[in-house]
């Protein structure tokens, strides 16, 4: 029961840089300005911003999919099930412990 | 515009919503069960919590015309107590004559663990035994690649379980097409940080299409927007797409999803 995929859209790629450009500018700029102040801030890097550097790449050059590539980054890829749920919350990237 | 709020959790919200809902054009809301910010500390507290689902919401809703409905279940972020969610489920029965309840819901997985995964299972067998609709939903950020692949495996491994009769929530661009793939249907939530936005969402549909898939706010009592998909609305507009796609996306597909339970009569 495959859905193939339509990659429809009603607008011109020069419509959707008219619609959506600036915001795409800005959340940009946000990033960037996050990575100045993680690296001016002292102590270590965690796994949270392992997995941030390495979603950025998926950003780069003419891949496709890059929202999907971009979650599979931060995505706890195993498959069996935890022993024991240590938390509630998310956090937003995998650590790479399993409990 | 009319459209339909298939998940909301409205106990958590103020009646001022109710009325910008309606004013906004929704014709009704469907409320799944879920988790209060803590946990609850007995099944007498669920058996209430129902009560409020079930007598209280719906004529809070019914003050501005609106339709309300609603899932019960016990919330996967309280499964890792197996004893209680076992001494919630057997309470459940009791309600589902109820003339607003849908079905089972929302039920899923939180951290992927042993014991959510024993009391969904719980839940997808209630569900069976009792014909029941059901609404699931998949893990946050990390986990949820995981979580909607245990969930399908469970799933597809009852053959009870008919996909048509079951919605699994809050897809994003990487868990999407494993649910659409495997026959259920989809929905997208249009929730701050943590779920999609309008854009993304609007993308999806575009990626895959309007069937078996629809969208929603699942406002609670975090941060979160009960008009937020009167707004995806407004952007699919500017986006060019034509109002019948709109109504299919916000309206139709809802209702023909929940209209498979005979409650479900809004007109």
């Amino acid at each position: 029961m495959n859905r193939g995929r339509l990659s429809q859209t009603n607008m011109t790629r020069q419509q959707v840089l008219d619609l959506y450009f600036l915001d795409a500018r800005h959340k940009l700029v946000g990033i960037a300005a996050f990575l100045d102040r993680v690296e001016r801030a002292n102590g270590k890097d965690d796994f949270r911003l392992k997995a941030f550097r390495a979603a950025l790449g998926e950003l780069r050059g003419s891949k496709t999919e890059k929202a999907r590539r971009v979650l599979l980054a931060f995505s706890d890829r195993t498959t069996k099930p935890t022993a024991k749920a240590e938390s509630k919350g998310a956090v937003g990237a995998w650590s790479g412990r399993n409990g | 515009m009319r459209y339909i709020e298939p998940h909301a959790h409205m106990v958590s919200r103020v009646t001022d919503d109710y009325e910008r809902m309606a004013l906004a054009g929704c014709e009704a809301v469907c409320e799944p069960a879920f988790w209060a910010g803590f946990d609850r500390s007995s099944a007498a507290g669920f058996y209430d919590y129902f009560r409020q689902l079930t007598e209280h919401e719906p004529k809070r809703a019914a003050k501005f015309g609106l339709k309300h409905f609603c899932w019960l279940c016990l919330n996967p972020k309280e499964a890792e107590d197996v004893k209680l969610a076992s001494d919630v489920i057997a309470l459940i029965p009791e309600f589902l004559d109820g003339a607003n309840i849908l079905g089972i819901g929302e039920i899923g997985l939180n951290k992927n663990s042993r014991n959510e995964l024993k009391v969904f299972e719980m839940h997808v067998d209630l569900a069976a035994r009792y014909d029941q609709l059901i609404l699931i939903h998949t893990p946050h950020l990390e986990d949820k690649l995981k979580g909607t692949r245990l969930i399908l495996d469970l799933l597809k491994g009852d053959r009870r379980i008919r996909p048509e009769r079951v919605i699994i929530d809050h897809v994003e661009e990487h868990t999407v097409e494993l649910v659409l793939n495997s026959g259920f249907w989809a929905g997208m939530t249009l929730y701050p940080e943590t779920k999609c936005s309008p854009a993304r969402a609007i993308d999806m549909l575009e990626t895959y299409g309007q069937e078996r898939i629809w969208l929603n706010s699942a406002c609670d009592w975090g941060v979160s927007d009960p008009l937020a998909v009167p707004k995806t609305a407004v952007e699919m507009k500017k986006r060019g797409h034509q109002g019948t796609t709109i109504d299919k996306v916000v309206y139709q597909n809802p209702k023909k999803f929940l209209g498979q339970c005979p409650k479900f009569n809004i007109g």
